[in-house]
């Protein structure tokens, strides 16, 4: 085809670039797949036939939701520390992402676990049990995905493995870790705002 | 069609190798091209499976009260043959065209993550496998059931444990699941390769209307599949942790069921339906010797039959009970999606206006496209009238319709397909007398069952039933119905025997048997490993007319 005309460059754009789409590509169909639950929780609010109910048990997770929403600064801060060359610096924003992102599935745990020894609250209970165990699990899931991959990429620096080389593999890393955030906000308001 | 990928071997440079060289080849390959191969080659598999399970269904009926299968055999039947049909069929064969395409489209040299696209095959292959291992892998614990017999659509609560024993629903839920994983990679790869590894000169506006649809196609696949998957899940929940989404004893609802499927599943339609428009928008200006007309236009009502599908869902539960609001608005985005649909069947008609028709198979088929999706499309808006729906819903008029859109719409398009790029994938051509006997005995065959469905249906006859009694005026058209499963099977039969020969001995092809303009056929047939020895340069939507016609370039006047 070289010979078909005259080079066409004046009219190539830059073509972005595929991590990004891709990750763009999965955001988009996770999102669908959590609009979903919580469309479902949404419709069996105040439908639920016996307790515990809602306003009877929930707390809101204050602190481990700060701790969640500050780990999208902490990562912002890891990769433009790993573009400017300072893997050092990297290491240690990525580090805290981790242990705040940590906190956050603790304070799930501990949650979950008062409500089920103390209000016997389980996913065969209610409705509420239902929905509630299902939409924070299935956001507690992402969390934990997001947990393992942040540890192999700090396993990877740990072994000097990572050079700013890597900076745009991170930063498609982090377009996910800020998407689970940006989850944790609706389902923040859908759960403990909205269905309370 | 067991035989095609072997023979393919035969023909390709791994031709020294042992037999088990050549199968572990292919087992371990990340090549666009023989990925797409296997999608379809697997897909036609399945595809005779599912129909020989129709072809069971419609001997069953063929007469009244007649006792071939027994009402759960047919049960079976039926919720194999429509997950199948969608699943194991119109996904991977969709999925496999565009995947050997529009790499070779644009001028790439693969998909962007091949390894990835490896990934979704398999995913595919063992989930729908799967499927078909429930029948004796589905004993479950109370010796009940063997396949799905819950209906394509699985409505709820039947699938609620209690009313659903043993593990059939299980493998229902959890094989698509894993087909839809795979499908949703494969999306992601195609949608990244046509915006990120599109050739020097081809701007989006360049693009072919293929690869516009195969975008259009994939973001559909993001925003669709997903609420099946979770509806799924919430399903499995249900099942085996005992949660109550669709268990109406506990204030669940069977109805969101309803909602959650069809939110997937109405877009599912057009996820299958815009991969045949997009064959023909390719083979219809080839064999009519014309630019597509209106190209803008085409992809616009692409986008926008994209957009409106997503809104529509409800109009498969008007007899539901829905509120007077709720049955308004979802009759007018119906009919409204017929809007941009039209808008393509003219610009289709456009295209061959004036045109030097050739009217090879390829042709023939789109053609058969044309008139069929018509009337599927006609039948579709009667069916979007609230009233005329509550009427017919549920009747074999709808089991008319839809097969009306994935038959006459969707295969005959498939077909057309097959028979156009077959040259490109094997070097060789399908004959064109076969072919002929291969288009003319289907579509008589179409016709005969599914224009008699029609009037069965508006004479009362309910979709799922497994006989009738005899005396209400269904007998004769129950009985022109079925006899018509026989052409077709003989069409079937011809494309099979076509396929077989043509690979054994079939008319050397060349690079370009159809004087075409796209990028895939600047290629040699098949093509190599690597596709473009150099990459290609474009400056119109037909850089292979500019190459052929110097003097007077297309991209003079886009």
């Amino acid at each position: 085809m070289s010979s078909a005309a005259p080079v066409a460059s004046e009219s190539a754009v830059e073509a972005p670039s595929r991590g990004r789409v891709a990750i763009l590509g999965l955001i988009l169909t996770e999102s669908a797949f959590f609009s979903i639950f919580v469309a479902a929780y949404v419709f069996y609010i105040g439908k639920s036939l016996s307790g515990p109910l809602p306003q009877d048990v929930l707390e809101a997770p204050i602190f481990s939701s700060m701790c969640l929403l500050s780990s999208s600064l902490t990562i912002v801060f890891a990769v433009r520390a790993l573009r400017a060359g300072r893997v050092q610096t990297f290491a240690l924003w990525w580090l805290a992402t981790l242990l705040l992102g940590i906190e956050f599935i603790i304070g799930t745990g501990m949650e979950w676990h008062r409500l089920i020894y103390q209000h016997g609250l389980t996913i065969r209970s209610n409705l509420f049990g239902t929905t509630y165990y299902s939409l924070v699990g299935l956001h507690a899931t992402h969390v934990v995905v997001g947990l393992i991959a942040l540890t192999l990429v700090l396993i990877l620096s740990a072994l000097g493995h990572l050079t700013p080389r890597h900076a745009e593999r991170t930063e498609v890393l982090s377009w996910y870790w800020h998407f689970v955030d940006a989850v944790w906000v609706v389902v923040f308001l859908t759960v403990y705002v909205v269905g309370r | 069609m067991a035989g095609m990928e072997q023979d393919i071997v035969l023909t390709s440079d791994a031709a020294s190798l042992p037999l088990l060289g050549k199968v572990h080849e292919w087992v371990v390959t990340v090549d666009h091209k023989r990925l797409g191969l296997m999608y379809i080659g697997f897909g036609l598999v399945f595809f005779v499976v599912a129909g020989l399970q129709a072809s069971t269904m419609r001997l069953q009926l063929a007469f009244p009260n007649a006792g071939i299968v027994s009402p759960q055999v047919f049960n079976r039947l039926l919720t194999m043959h429509g997950t199948a049909m969608v699943f194991l069929v119109g996904m991977p064969i969709l999925t496999g065209f565009f995947n050997y395409l529009v790499p070779l489209m644009i001028g790439a040299r693969d998909l962007a993550f091949p390894r990835l696209n490896a990934f979704g095959f398999w995913l595919w292959l063992f989930g729908s496998l799967l499927l078909y291992f429930s029948y004796v892998g589905a004993e479950g614990l109370y010796g009940a059931g063997s396949a799905p017999d819950v209906g394509w659509f699985a409505y709820a609560p039947l699938t609620e444990r209690p009313f659903s024993r043993g593990n059939s629903t299980d493998y229902w839920v959890l094989s698509i699941f894993i087909t839809s994983i795979g499908s949703i990679a494969t999306a992601i790869n195609l949608m990244t390769t046509a915006f990120c590894m599109r050739c020097d000169g081809m701007t989006v506006r360049k693009m072919p209307v293929l690869v516009w649809l195969a975008i259009v196609t994939s973001l559909m696949i993001l925003v669709a599949l997903p609420p099946l998957g979770a509806a799924q899940v919430m399903l499995l929940l249900d099942r085996f942790l005992g949660a109550h989404f669709f268990d109406t004893q506990a204030g669940g609802s069977a109805l969101l069921w309803q909602h959650f499927f069809w939110i997937f599943g109405h877009p599912e339609v057009y996820i299958l339906i815009i991969p045949g428009f997009a064959f023909a928008s390719e083979i219809i200006p080839v064999f009519s010797r014309k630019v597509i007309f209106g190209y803008q236009v085409m992809v616009a009502a692409s986008c926008a039959i994209g957009l409106i599908s997503l809104g529509v869902w409800a109009h498969h539960m008007f007899t539901v009970g829905m509120t007077p609001a709720g049955n308004a608005f979802f009759a007018t985005s119906t009919m409204l999606v017929g809007v941009p649909t039209g808008i393509k069947i003219f610009n289709w008609l456009g295209t061959l206006w004036g045109g030097k028709l050739r009217f090879k198979v390829p042709m023939l088929f789109c053609l058969g496209f044309l008139f069929q999706f018509l009337i599927a499309g006609l039948t579709g808006i009667h069916l979007a009238v609230a009233p005329f729906d509550w009427q017919l819903s549920d009747t074999y008029f709808v089991v008319a319709h839809f097969h009306y859109v994935l038959i006459g719409g969707l295969l005959f398009t498939v077909f057309a397909a097959i028979y156009y790029w077959f040259p490109k994938a094997t070097g060789r051509m399908l004959g064109e007398t076969l072919g002929k006997w291969h288009f003319w005995l289907f579509v008589i065959g179409f016709h005969v069952t599914f224009d008699t469905l029609h009037f069965a249906g508006l004479m009362g006859m309910p979709r799922r039933i497994y006989t009738y009694q005899p005396g209400r005026g269904l007998e004769t058209l129950n009985l022109i119905a079925s006899i018509g499963v026989i052409f077709q099977a003989a069409g079937v039969l011809c494309f099979v025997i076509n396929v077989v020969r043509s690979l054994r001995s079939g008319e050397l092809a060349g690079d370009d048997p159809w004087d075409a303009w796209t990028l895939e056929w600047s290629t040699s047939s098949p093509p190599p490993e690597y596709n473009f020895p150099t990459p290609p340069v474009v400056r119109s939507r037909r850089p292979l007319w500019d190459l052929k016609h110097p003097d007077d370039p297309d991209w003079l006047y886009e």
